[in-house]
């Protein structure tokens, strides 16, 4: 064993599926969704091609389309066996024992958690801190990156590496950082808000929003510092693979399952 | 029958949807006399290991009459740490004492310094030490990848069948005749958390 402690932890990628009525969805800057897809048929090309972590963000609005969520959930949890985390309108310990039992292992939680941070505590209590993992949607304001609550639409005073401190000692077991400027836009992510999260925290943290080739994926993972990078638009493109990313990865000295 | 436990721990149900992908109908024993009719335990388990104070001294007794008698059985994450004598993150709560050692905490920094987030969450490497097949965990290959998410580990002693570092080397999988234990997430670890269920579940046949 002559490698150095830690050294080993594969970087991971994560592929996010934005869910709506059943079917995968991708917007731009939060806006203008459009058709990308069949969630199950996505999550078993993304675990063949190595995947590492699935996410399915439910981006609906109506009741109805919630409970299509449990059956979703459910078809990808019977066929892919590898992490799989949901987020979207999860307000309670009950809905997230919903999409639990359903079959997720982690929920995603941020508006809600915003609302009342105590949420954090009940569901790590419920379901352990693994489990709960809180999303941070954030938004550059001159120099500080302003945390924003309703998919990106609401800013708050809060400020998001003080946020992400404070979900860790609520409980969070992971943090999803998204940069509500780079989202969508293919231009990278913003590493300066990863690293500054990431640093803040001792629990992994996730970036995601603006990967748009393997390259920017080997930024976050240094400059960024983070622990995790997801991306949608690109994979669901095919203008980037997994593979593609994995290999570029390794090739510059970080660790990836393959 | 393969008894997979439930104690109130998690992951049960993707556990009982992996050992289905590998062909085998698993049963949740409603009380500890049922255990007398398995064929195989599967204890799985995420989260604290308070949780684990669920399994109360009938469940206790029951299960170690069948390590006794010779049943295969297989612990994950949380099930593989209850088969220690105990764990810091719930000094309170006793392990089954099947295997000597103390759960403990990972380390924040590594001795150069260097921090490391705790948990411990992601994709790591484990590195098989047995060196008879009698003393491994079967289906588990030297140098693959699997999916952990923990805080706290298991030492090295002379059960552990393969080790992963992270800020420390500890048990990523332990193995004492029939009593078989991984850190790991078997039914998250894509094909090779399925090989080594399979291989489990192969054993019994």
């Amino acid at each position: 064993m002559t490698a150095p402690a830690g050294a080993t932890l594969a970087r991971r990628l994560i592929a996010c599926l934005d869910v709506r009525a059943g079917r995968v969805v991708k917007g731009v800057n939060f806006e203008g969704l459009r058709d990308a897809g069949d969630p199950a048929a996505l999550a078993i090309r993304y675990d063949a091609e190595g995947i590492d972590e699935l996410v399915l963000l439910d981006v609906t609005a109506t009741e109805e389309d919630r409970l299509a969520l449990a059956h979703t959930v459910a078809a990808v949890a019977a066929r892919v066996f590898i992490p799989l985390a949901v987020g979207g309108g999860i307000r309670s310990v009950d809905d997230a024992a919903r999409v639990i039992d359903a079959g997720a292992d982690k929920v995603g939680i941020n508006t809600a958690a915003l609302g009342d941070p105590a949420l954090i505590s009940r569901i790590a209590g419920r379901f352990g801190s693994q489990a709960v993992v809180v999303a941070i949607d954030a938004r550059r304001d001159g120099a500080r990156f302003a945390v924003c609550s309703h998919a990106g639409r609401t800013p708050t005073a809060r400020q998001a590496a003080e946020w992400a401190r404070e979900a860790e000692s609520r409980g969070a077991g992971e943090i999803l950082l998204t940069s509500i400027d780079a989202d969508g836009t293919l231009e990278g992510f913003d590493c300066p808000l990863t690293s500054a999260v990431s640093g803040a925290v001792g629990i992994p943290v996730i970036a995601s929003g603006g990967a748009g080739c393997a390259a920017h994926f080997v930024e976050v993972f240094t400059r960024g510092r983070a622990d995790a990078a997801l991306a949608a638009s690109i994979f669901h493109d095919g203008t980037c693979s997994v593979r593609a990313v994995k290999a570029e990865l390794r090739a510059c000295g970080l660790p990836v399952r393959l | 029958m393969i008894a997979l436990v439930d104690y109130g721990a998690g992951n049960l149900a993707s556990v009982r949807k992996a050992l289905r992908a590998c062909g085998a109908d698993a049963v949740e024993p409603a009380e500890p006399a049922n255990l007398e009719r398995a064929t195989a335990i599967v204890l799985p388990g995420v989260g604290h290991f308070a949780a684990t104070a669920s399994l109360d001294d009938e469940w206790r007794t029951a299960i170690r009459r069948r390590l006794h008698a010779g049943v295969p059985f297989l612990g994950i994450c949380l099930g593989m740490q209850w088969l220690f004598e105990g764990s810091d993150e719930a000094p309170a709560a006793p392990g089954l004492g099947w295997l000597a050692g103390r759960v403990t905490r990972l380390p924040e920094r590594t001795q150069d310094g260097e921090r490391m987030k705790v948990p411990h969450a992601g994709w790591n490497v484990a590195h098989v030490t047995a060196v008879d097949a009698g003393a491994t965990v079967p289906g588990l290959k030297d140098g693959e990848h699997f999916y952990f998410t923990h805080a706290y580990a298991a030492p090295v002693t002379g059960a552990t069948a393969a080790t992963t570092v992270y800020g420390v080397p500890f048990a990523a999988a332990v193995r004492s005749g029939n009593v078989c234990g991984v850190q790991f997430h078997p039914e998250k670890s894509g094909a090779a958390g399925l090989a080594v269920l399979r291989a489990f579940l192969g054993g019994l046949r």
